[in-house]
């Protein structure tokens, strides 16, 4: 059954210039979350014990719900008649806008907790402050989904501190999961041009505001979990952009290949 | 009455799919009634949590039930804002979730400063003990988490906080 999201009024005020970077940035947002939640739930049976298959399985429909919101909404914004199916299985690899770290391969545990500690701290921090955003879309969503990402953010601190504090093998893999994975974090706050643009009108916060929030709390867990912060590391990026590892197209080909085999199929 | 209060009551007859000695009225996620002067009903309602998959059931018993009601125009929305919050669960909900196994939400939440600090003291809905262990903070639906009472022993499921 179709259940739509109530309309937001606002939308008729706005230039299309601003509901085009409005519609870039949901988009964004929507891609990232949609990727990660697909990734996780490549868990789904295979967690090292049940508990975490269960968390991580929550996490993934957090994010897939979170997805389908922002996909919503931005296909509102575009008013073209395109769908969040649309826009979710029948774009390519190049047209998706999520940051790299989020398509990097789950590893093994400790990468995939390590993946999503860096990320969870990130989308903490924003949803925090994007509930205040003057666009009530965003706002609301942002509202909705703070409330789980501190769920979320509990979860992979916890984890960090467990491996980080564990035995010679759990801290070995942590160390290596880190040093593979930093590299990405540097993305989530280099601000693109729609984002630079929409920071300055105010609707979304200036990332460098962020990211002192994110470094101190990864500080103290990292403290916690005996890690060092690494220094010094020459930041991957281009996700954002469209540029992306080759990780993407693959996990692109197994989700939409329902829609790609049987064009309109629904349930 | 009037027919939006009216269908408020009926509402009433409709349950939450995956806790289903609550109704979507003890849950707080129905959050309005309206009817157009054509006789239209739009119904609006909350998630609680974003990916809820009880949520496109709940809207199909919702239409069921007022179109089985006679009335013939029915549409229900989504609304996310404001966020629901485990709050808007009532008083008879929360007694209701007890007694049918599930720990009602205690203070305080999954906020971020509880990290460090002490754990939501969880009280055992079978033998009321509070001597009781988080196994996990994601249970059997989004909604919930896992825990264990340490005196009788058996596992349960705890209703979250969320604010």
């Amino acid at each position: 059954m179709d259940l739509q999201h109530t309309p937001t009024a606002a939308l008729q005020n706005y230039s299309p210039e601003l509901r085009v970077l409005l519609f870039d940035y949901t988009l964004q947002l929507a891609d990232t979350s949609l990727i990660l939640g697909h990734r996780l739930s490549e868990w789904c049976g295979h967690g090292p014990i049940l508990e975490q298959d269960l968390a991580m399985a929550n996490i993934a429909l957090d994010l897939i719900g979170e997805t389908r919101s922002l996909y919503q909404y931005a296909a509102e914004l575009e008013g073209k008649g395109r769908t969040e199916d649309d826009l979710a299985y029948l774009r390519e690899a190049v047209e998706y806008k999520n940051p790299l770290l989020v398509e990097q391969p789950n590893g093994d545990f400790a990468d995939t907790v390590m993946r999503q500690f860096i990320f969870d701290g990130f989308h903490f921090f924003l949803l925090k402050d994007l509930q205040n955003s003057p666009d009530p879309g965003l706002a609301g969503i942002a509202a909705k989904s703070f409330k789980e990402a501190s769920y979320h953010l509990k979860w992979s601190s916890e984890w960090i501190i467990r491996l980080g504090d564990g035995t010679e093998e759990s801290k070995r893999r942590i160390e290596k999961a880190l040093s593979n994975l930093w590299r990405y974090s540097g993305e989530l706050f280099a601000m693109t041009q729609t984002e630079k643009q929409l920071a300055q009108a105010s609707f979304i916060p200036e990332y460098s505001a962020l990211q002192p929030q994110w470094e101190a709390h990864v500080a103290k867990v990292f403290a916690e979990a005996t890690l060092e912060v690494p220094q010094n590391v020459f930041m991957q990026k281009g996700g954002k952009t469209g540029l992306h590892t080759e990780h993407l197209g693959y996990l692109l080909t197994e989700l939409q290949y329902l829609q790609r085999a049987y064009p309109g199929l629904e349930w | 009455m009037t027919t939006e209060e009216n269908i408020w009551q009926l509402l009433e007859e409709v349950s939450d799919p995956e806790i289903p000695v609550l109704s979507i009225l003890d849950l707080g996620v129905l959050r309005n009634v309206r009817v157009r002067e054509d006789g239209h009903v739009q119904v609006t309602i909350t998630p609680t949590y974003s990916g809820c998959p009880a949520m496109n059931t709940i809207a199909a018993d919702i239409k069921l039930k007022l179109l089985a009601l006679g009335f013939k125009d029915v549409s229900v929305n989504l609304q996310l804002s404001p966020a629901w919050t485990t709050d808007w669960l009532t008083p008879d909900g929360k007694v209701k979730l007890e007694a049918y196994g599930i720990a009602p939400p205690v203070e305080p939440n999954g906020d971020i400063h509880a990290l460090f600090g002490r754990d939501t003291l969880v009280r055992c809905p079978l033998c009321k003990s509070e001597n009781t262990k988080l196994i996990s903070q994601f249970g059997s639906t989004s909604c919930k988490a896992h825990y264990q009472c340490l005196d009788c022993l058996e596992p349960f499921d705890y209703f979250k906080c969320l604010k």
